[in-house]
């Protein structure tokens, strides 16, 4: 089973800054991480390759800098890394980055599974591996947390809701997202981190995954920002004087005055 | 200090850090009290590929000597010197086998120990042979093609866990020193039980227990070298380990350092932190070049050793000497840091203290390697 694992670079903090005048996030400064729900789709994919055997290749889009970090995926045991770079990619908003992902991935071909994590931390939408799937013409399922069974053809998961989860069958190939849940990430080895030190990131420009460039970056993205804000929240307090009695009367005639009920219990 | 690792030297140390602050420093204070061994830690080694870093490339191993493993110990036991020793303990039970054991005898046992599958534990202390090694009980008696084994070992690192041991025992008591053997035993031989298992005072994650073989039979094929060497195996494998023994209290010691350096920066008295009382500073700044020269006497010891260097017995009982008792002392600054909050359990350097201290004893009392070390001097002088 051939599987691709999708991962986004982020911010290694979960205090994002925004450039208000670019309405993009700042990443000078900050620790780039792959996408820690990234992380575990990279752990179930090197999990389904020890069953089934096969090739796990990460693929990710960004700016050439990404190679790097794809490299620590390889320590952890990723067969190849393959990373989609190209100025026609810039400025993609999450249909933008689907169509370039899904245009690598039938690059890259003959795959069986396609696995992402559920969001990434900095932009939150969760939206990436939905249209990944629609872009491919594939089924998928969100927030897996644990797959029961998979074989070449078929695999049947189980979808994390609200209260519970969902058992859900799909044919293959298919694109799945992934919940922290579903596993517990491994550390590098050794010898993969060696393997990992000589191996070269695959570059691919959008001409070389034949990308429709309309459809790429910021022409392909119906979504504008407009404007980034970070919310105002503002809590006035008021002190209470005096003793217990004082307060508690200060108190409910404050709420009386706020026309709050008062009532006993 | 830049120490100009190569960079797969880099790559092991930081590989043994990220398993020691992820996933021995969360559980190294439960372990130490619960005196529980860490097969869960073994299991994360192996899948890193560490558990044979210093083992050669042939057998499975990475071929990175004894400062590969100095490396994986230091790091380790910055989280806990008992978790450590997992490993540690591992590498003076392998070394035998590295240095004598013929090919057969290294492709039978080195690739499960490289890869983390079995663990070694080393047999020479007896209840009446410690310091004075000379005087092991236990004898080999060859009968056709099998020895028979008698006796009972003490104190040994990995006990019950281990499943393959390198055990010295007497072959002729006529030649004293040059009357002993060693022989590989594995565990589940007939005639070969655990006996009691020690309750510590510190690296208790570490498993402790007596050998006991009561006409134990081994094939003749495990006696490693020749029937006379097993005094020298015991010597050449101790002095290639104890740098290991130098990193454990390395470790130790860059532990309990960090923390009391944390603490004195968090711990506010008389309005401010005690970070800036010049009486903490001293002991901080003291700490620091303790340690920092404990490691600069261990890596260069293991390159020489690594160099292929002949005769390193000296330079190996002084950075065992030099780091074991300054983990003893910057430990022991640590706790008193820290202050009562030192003392208690609930905080990471009391248990530190109390690992320390073994490291001033085990593979070589520091009053044995002073022995050792003044004899060489001595030696060196008359050959002028």
């Amino acid at each position: 089973m051939n599987i691709v694992v999708c991962v986004k670079q982020v911010p290694g903090t979960t205090e994002v800054k925004m450039n208000r005048e670019t309405n993009t996030i700042i990443r000078e400064g900050v620790e780039a991480i792959i996408n820690p729900f990234d992380m575990h789709a990279v752990e179930e994919g090197l999990r389904i390759r020890e069953r089934l055997g096969g090739k796990v290749t990460v693929i990710s889009m960004g700016i050439p800098s990404v190679a790097e970090l794809l490299k620590t995926t390889i320590g952890l045991g990723a067969d190849d890394a393959v990373l989609l770079s190209d100025k026609a990619f810039a400025g993609a908003d999450t249909l933008a980055t689907s169509y370039a992902l899904s245009m690598g991935i039938r690059k890259i071909g003959n795959v069986g599974l396609v696995i992402c994590g559920k969001q990434a931390t900095d932009g939150d939408t969760a939206q990436v591996g939905p249209s990944l799937a629609e872009k491919l013409g594939w089924p998928h399922t969100t927030y897996v947390r644990k797959i029961e069974e998979i074989s070449e053809n078929s695999i049947r998961c189980q979808r994390m809701t609200d209260d519970g989860y969902e058992v859900i069958e799909m044919p293959l190939p298919a694109v799945i997202t992934v919940v922290k849940e579903i596993n517990e990430p491994r550390l590098p080895s050794l010898k993969n981190m060696m393997r990992a030190k000589k191996a070269v990131v695959t570059v691919w420009t959008a001409d070389d995954v034949g990308a429709d460039k309309n459809l790429c970056g910021l022409k392909g993205s119906p979504t504008q920002v407009i404007e980034t804000f970070v919310p105002v929240h503002e809590v006035k307090s008021e002190m209470i004087e005096g003793d217990a009695e004082e307060q508690a009367r200060k108190l409910v005639d404050k709420l009386m005055s706020m026309r709050f009920p008062v009532g006993g219990c | 200090m830049d120490y100009f690792l190569t960079e797969e030297q880099q790559m092991i140390k930081e590989l043994a850090a990220r398993i020691a602050d992820e996933k021995i420093a969360p559980v190294a204070i439960q372990y130490d009290e619960e005196g529980r061994f860490p097969h869960d830690i073994v299991k994360v080694l192996a899948e890193s590929d560490l558990c044979g870093v210093y083992i050669p490339e042939e057998y499975g191993g990475l071929g990175g000597g004894v400062f590969a493993m100095a490396l994986v110990v230091e790091e380790l036991s910055r989280a806990c010197g008992g978790i450590s020793l997992a490993f540690a303990g591992t590498g003076l039970g392998t070394y035998p086998i590295i240095l004598f054991g013929n090919d057969e005898q290294k492709q039978k046992y080195l690739p499960d120990i490289a890869a983390g599958r079995k663990l070694a534990a080393f047999g020479l202390t007896e209840a009446d042979a410690g310091s004075d090694a000379a005087g092991i009980r236990t004898t080999a008696v060859q009968d056709g093609d099998e020895y028979i084994l008698n006796g009972t070992k003490q104190w040994i690192t990995n006990g019950e866990e281990a499943d393959i041991f390198t055990i010295i025992a007497c072959t002729d008591r006529s030649r004293g020193a040059r009357g002993f053997s060693a022989f590989i035993v594995e565990k589940g031989t007939p005639g070969f039980s655990f006996g009691k298992k020690e309750n510590k005072m510190g690296i208790r994650a570490s498993c402790t227990s007596e050998l006991i073989f009561e006409n134990c039979r081994i094939p003749k094929a495990n006696l490693l070298g020749r029937e006379g060497m097993g005094f020298l195996v015991a010597m050449k494998t101790l002095d290639r380990t104890r740098p290991g023994v130098a990193a454990q209290a390395l470790g130790i010691a860059q532990g309990a350092f960090d923390e009391a350096l944390k603490y004195s920066r968090q711990r506010v008295q008389f309005g401010q932190p005690i970070s800036s009382f010049q009486a903490i500073q001293h002991m901080l700044a003291d700490m620091a070049i303790q340690i920092e020269a404990a490691r600069a006497l261990v890596y260069q010891t293991c390159r020489y050793i690594d160099s292929g260097a002949k005769d390193f017995s000296k330079e190996s009982a002084m950075c065992k000497v030099f780091a074991s008792d300054t983990a003893m002392k910057v430990t022991t600054d640590a706790v008193q840091i820290l202050g009562g909050y030192g003392y208690m359990k609930e905080y990471p350097v009391e248990k530190r203290m109390r690992d320390a201290k073994i490291t001033q004893i085990y593979e070589g009392t520091n009053q044995i390697q002073r022995n050792v070390i003044a004899l060489e001097l001595i030696k060196g002088l008359s050959k002028k």
